[in-house]
């Protein structure tokens, strides 16, 4: 899927480079002195958090939302107040915004604690998976033992098939014990990324605070369910020499990071490059200042969106898989496919028929 | 950059509002769904484990109802087999005594034959005693008459006398 993206990517670079070059140098000077329209600017504004909820601008008004600051300084306590005191580049309370960035004007520590877009995308997200899944099991409670109706038969399929074909082929015969952690990342990440898309909302998975929660709460499961087959795999690997072994553990160890690391890096930028696709797509009508852009913009635009639809549900997947692949392994209690792999002694004999 | 800056401030909320809903979910959604589904998933393998062994229990029945048929005409036939021996016996038994009884009965009829005939020699064998007793008598008594009328009396006699 990131393939896809960077094709894409690619594809739009080369089709619009020589359009750029072509471009006459007495145009671009017009532009200049029009408004400067800086794609990479309002796309980072758009995938950024923020302090406010900007819907929409006409040219001489807004319409936002203005979001709760929450500020803690070590020494002056807690302060909150609607960031609309701080909009525009105002100071309010010895308070100011540096590039969406809350900061002191004396320059002192500020914790942020402030109720931002995504933070708020994150309340009314969680509101919305409480609602819907109280319905579900609502669903259970009333057609005990019966089969499954409306919501209830749509939840059904995907909550199944979670833990039959992620939970109890990756984890094994203790996976009971994480499926409810199992679920809740699923159909976060699946709830969000589809809110994400949604024309006005906030990129929640696309924040990399949020996906590195996750992996973080991924990487406590995992440790805090390891046994000492998962600890005895990296301080004595199986079918290693000794001699290679301080050069191993390091490795290993290294890897018991790595694993959540590309959990948190590869959710946050699927689905970021997917926002930054769809709004290059329709920075290009900005770009040449055309109408005539917008049929292809729209075009190419309405394509990768869909593609996000499936990239929404495939993440929320993968993500969910890896993490039970990871619990899986921490729980484990054979090591039949190491020894296999580790000892010579299984390949020797198939080799040796070979001649 | 900014955007692979995490914040603070997120962090915090993602990670208490996230474990709130991981709990709440846990105990009120994920508990029951999963509960149920696994209540109605053994149901369903129960009943169709119930129906497997319905089917063999029939197939069983079916069998030893055949079985039991089998059995029912194989005794049928033996029975039948049996009656024909016993009654071509019997036959056979009475036939056997009647001719018995009939040799027997022979045997008897000729012994008696033998006795009585016995018995008539031995009266007949009497009476001519008795007779020639009568005969010396009588010629004991003309004796006194005449030898010759004696010997013409004993002639007479004897002619008299048929030996039969």
């Amino acid at each position: 899927m990131l393939l896809m993206k960077r094709l894409l990517i690619a594809l739009f670079c080369i089709l619009s480079l020589p359009v750029f070059a072509n471009e006459p140098a007495a145009t671009q000077a017009e532009a200049t002195e029009q408004e400067a329209f800086n794609p990479g600017e309002m796309i980072l504004h758009h995938i950024g958090d923020s302090h406010e909820w900007h819907w929409f601008s006409t040219d001489n008004d807004h319409l936002t939302t203005y979001l709760p600051i929450i500020a803690y300084q070590p020494g002056k306590g807690l302060s909150v107040f609607s960031s609309k005191h701080v909009a525009e580049g105002e100071s309010y309370n010895g308070f100011k915004l540096e590039h969406e960035h809350l900061v002191a004007e004396d320059g002192s520590k500020v914790y942020d604690f402030s109720l931002t877009k995504n933070a708020f995308a994150l309340l009314l997200s969680s509101i919305m998976m409480l609602v819907v899944f109280s319905i579900v099991a609502s669903g259970y409670k009333k057609r005990r033992g019966s089969a499954p109706k409306g919501i209830q038969s749509f939840f059904e399929v995907i909550i199944v098939f979670i833990r039959d074909e992620v939970a109890k082929k990756s984890i094994g015969p203790k996976y009971e014990r994480y499926m409810p952690y199992l679920l809740t990342v699923f159909f976060f990440i699946w709830f969000n990324n589809l809110l994400g898309l949604t024309p006005g909302a906030a990129n929640l998975t696309g924040n990399i605070a949020v996906t590195l929660t996750l992996a973080m709460l991924t990487l406590l499961v995992t440790l805090f369910s390891s046994n000492k087959y998962y600890w005895s795999h990296i301080f004595a690997t199986p079918g290693v020499p000794m001699w290679l072994r301080p050069i191993m553990i390091p490795v290993e160890l290294i890897g018991v990071v790595t694993k959540p690391f590309s959990l948190m890096v590869r959710l946050f930028a699927n689905i970021t490059a997917g926002h930054i696709v769809i709004l290059s797509f329709i920075s290009l009508i900005f770009i040449f200042r055309s109408i005539y852009v917008a049929p292809v913009s729209l075009a190419f635009g309405l394509f990768i969106n869909v593609l996000e639809l499936l990239v929404a549900i495939l993440q929320a997947y993968i993500f969910t898989l890896l993490t039970a692949m990871y619990i899986g392994g921490a729980v484990e209690e054979h090591h039949d496919a190491d020894l296999q792999i580790g000892g010579g002694d299984a390949a020797t004999p198939a080799h040796s028929h070979g001649h | 950059m900014q955007i692979v800056t995490p914040e603070f401030g997120l962090i915090f909320w993602q990670l208490i509002i996230f474990l709130i809903v991981l709990f709440l979910l846990a105990k009120f959604a994920w508990k029951p769904i999963l509960s149920s589904l696994k209540e109605r998933e053994d149901s369903i393998e129960s009943a169709l484990r119930m129906a497997d062994e319905a089917k063999l229990e029939m197939q069983q029945l079916k069998a030893s109802n055949e079985k039991l048929l089998a059995e029912a005409r194989q005794e049928r036939d033996r029975m039948l087999h049996e009656a024909t021996q016993m009654s071509n016996q019997l036959i056979e038994q009475a036939k056997t005594k009647a001719t018995e009884e009939g040799g027997r009965m022979i045997v008897q009829a000729r012994e008696a034959i033998q006795n009585e005939k016995n018995a008539a020699l031995a009266e007949v064998k009497n009476t001519a005693a008795q007779l020639s007793i009568d005969i010396a008598e009588r010629i004991l008594r003309r004796e006194l008459a005449d030898t010759n009328s004696q010997q013409q009396l004993v002639d007479s006699y004897l002619k008299d006398v048929k030996l039969n």
